[in-house]
């Protein structure tokens, strides 16, 4: 071996499938940054029974995947991962480090970036490479809002997470080629403190609106229960579902289930409406992915205005009784 | 009843519980710069962090269960005293607020430093911190598995539900699909998910109390034995190099005028994109008509 060329590393995520593709992205993501700083792009992979994993990220551009297979790994264990990525981080000091943002990814590799003593960016949404070498990453700030630049100038390895979604992976490739370093244990590992009682796959119940094509969502702007009373119609007509913001829910004016103002809940629908919000933090970061935004709003500079791809200066209410009566003209419902 | 509460602590009776908790800037109230979308964040109005807030309301339950004293741990500018006192509404026991002009722009690395150093400091024989999961303002979700690896203890991510066995943690979360019960011995961390843990409502009478009377430490880190250098050297292994607004690049229609006028006008210009959305033809069902 060498042990002089650079190399990035992607950690080998394939607990269920949304994992696994996110960790095939970040491959082809990596590939193209391999070639602007002539590195090699690796996998680490942990678990047991892990082959057909290693086949599939070869083929997805893997040069090296380093491989631990034991049974002691089946489960998903951050202490005993974060252990091994360290050992072996330190042994062959890659210059990048890239993660899923994926519940364990992102505390894996905060954990790890610690014991490493280097930064680490969080749900990165762009990665590339500066003129000087460095890995310039892209992450969200304030709900989307902000975009900022960041880099790691003087530790190493360069770490990040990365949303899903972000990258393209490569299409299979079965003639590709790479090293397959099988990797032993070592037996002075610390005993984990953290024990695994039970695991089982179970999915949060899917809320509608988390799938809506089209959602209609009230502020309190929309001035009072009943005239919120309104959204309901609008998005009845729209085939559509109702959210409501915090303050909303909390005035009961709405149900709780209709609350859009948490940062772990996303709604992206292909159309949103947006009366009388003025556009919270918790709120704002719940519908960034959205892919087309109405807004109303009394308030031109409303944060949830400036977000808008169409922002209507007006009261929330009239234009939603405005739009109700000449959707029922246009649509029979 | 504040005596009692320090009789029981005493004797070790009761659990050590700490809370960080952060003010972030509410967006709404930020003025922005238009011309690069940039915030003027030291003009921002504060509040306390929403998963901050799900971690206080968990250990507030536990004191209820079982007793506890609650230590909150903040770090900022001198104004997240208020998060501070807020707390104490809510129910915590005490509050600990680190202020230093060095520590600004500290990134997750430094942040979990620090904080691990004021606990060290403020109360070493903690039995449990909990934090919330992310902050509103950074999302990283970093500095609580961070801290956890700093203070080495055990500590379990997004917890939804939690319970005691004399000394045994029992967490139950939901991550990437998986539901998955963990235990660990204390002391030790967890992050609270937002999911659980819907935070109580205070009482105007108790904020007025908590901000009157409230035991807010105020420290800065020589106070915590950091000095100038300690700091720097584990302030920020990032830097910002710029930071921009991704929606400013928006196309941002603005429509203006009668709402009569306004729906017609909206409608005929966005008629496919809403029909592709609603999957119904608007035009096709007016010519019907």
């Amino acid at each position: 071996m060498t042990g002089k060329r650079r190399s990035i590393w992607v950690f080998g995520d394939y607990r269920n499938f949304f994992q696994n593709r996110v960790t095939l992205q970040l491959l082809s993501r990596a590939v193209d940054l391999a070639a602007k700083i002539n590195a090699e792009v690796c996998v680490v992979l942990l678990g047991y029974e892990v082959e057909e994993w290693v086949g599939e990220y070869i083929a997805h551009g893997a040069q090296r995947v380093y491989v631990y297979d034991h049974p002691s790994l089946k489960d998903y264990n951050q202490e005993i991962y974060v252990a091994l990525l360290e050992r072996l981080a330190q042994e062959h000091s890659p210059e990048i480090i890239l993660v899923g943002a994926t519940s364990f990814g992102r505390e894996l590799a905060s954990r790890l970036a610690k014991r490493l003593k280097t930064g680490l960016t969080a749900d990165c949404v762009g990665l590339d490479i500066h003129d000087d070498g460095q890995l310039i990453q892209t992450s969200p700030a304030f709900g989307g809002n902000l975009y900022a630049r960041i880099v790691t100038p003087e530790h190493r390895p360069q770490m990040a997470t990365v949303r899903p979604g972000v990258f393209q992976e490569i299409p299979h490739n079965y003639n590709a080629s790479g090293e397959i370093v099988i990797l032993k244990i070592p037996d002075d590992l610390p005993r984990p403190r953290v024990h695994l009682i039970h695991s089982e796959i179970k999915s949060r119940p899917a809320q509608k609106i988390e799938s809506a094509k089209v959602v209609v969502c009230g502020g309190r702007g929309m001035g009072s229960k009943n005239k919120f009373k309104n959204l309901n119609e609008l998005a009845r007509i729209l085939g559509g579902e109702v959210g409501a913001t915090r303050p909303v829910v909390y005035s009961d004016w709405a149900d709780s289930e209709c609350l859009v103002g948490q940062t772990d809940k996303h709604i992206k629908p292909q159309l949103l409406f947006s009366f009388g919000i003025s556009g919270a933090i918790q709120h704002t970061a719940a519908i960034e992915n959205s892919d087309f935004i109405i807004a109303v709003n009394k308030n031109p500079n409303a944060t949830m205005m400036k977000m808008a791809d169409v922002a209507i200066v007006a009261d929330a209410n009239q234009i939603c009784t405005a739009l109700i009566k000449e959707l029922k003209k246009r649509i029979r419902c | 009843m504040h005596d009692l509460y320090l009789q029981n602590l005493a004797e070790n009776k009761m659990l050590k519980l700490l809370v960080c908790i952060k003010q972030v800037p509410m967006v709404t109230e930020l003025p922005w710069d238009a011309k690069n979308g940039t915030l003027k964040r030291e003009l921002a109005e504060g509040m306390m962090n929403t998963a901050c807030k799900h971690a206080l309301e968990a250990a507030l339950q536990i004191k209820e269960e079982r007793g506890a004293y609650i230590t909150t741990i903040t770090m900022g500018p001198p104004m997240a005293e208020e998060v501070a006192r807020e707390a104490l509404a809510m129910g915590a026991d005490k509050g600990v607020l680190l202020t230093d002009k060095d520590m600004a722009g500290s990134d997750t690395f430094g942040t979990s430093f620090v904080l691990a150093r004021i606990i060290e400091h403020v109360c070493p024989d903690f039995d449990l911190i909990l934090c919330g999961t992310q902050t509103s303002d950074s999302e990283t979700a970093q500095v609580g598995p961070q801290l956890a690896e700093e203070l080495d203890v055990p500590g379990v991510c997004s917890v939804e539900h939690l319970e005691f066995n004399r000394r045994t943690l029992r967490t139950v979360r939901l991550s990437d699909n998986y539901l998955e019960i963990l235990e660990f011995d204390l002391p030790g961390l967890i992050t609270v998910s937002t999911q659980q843990f819907a935070p109580r409502y205070v009482e105007l009478k108790g904020l007025e109390d908590a901000f009157n009377k409230g035991d807010v430490a105020i420290l800065d880190g020589h106070s915590i034995g950091l000095d100038a250098d300690c700091i720097s050297a584990n302030r920020s292994f990032t830097n910002i190099q710029d930071v921009y607004s991704p929606i400013a690049s928006k196309k941002n229609v603005v429509l203006k005028g009668s709402a009569k006028k306004i729906v017609e006008h909206f409608l005929s210009r966005y008629e496919d994109k809403l029909s592709g959305a609603i999957g119904k033809d608007l035009k096709a069902q007016e010519k019907i008509r």
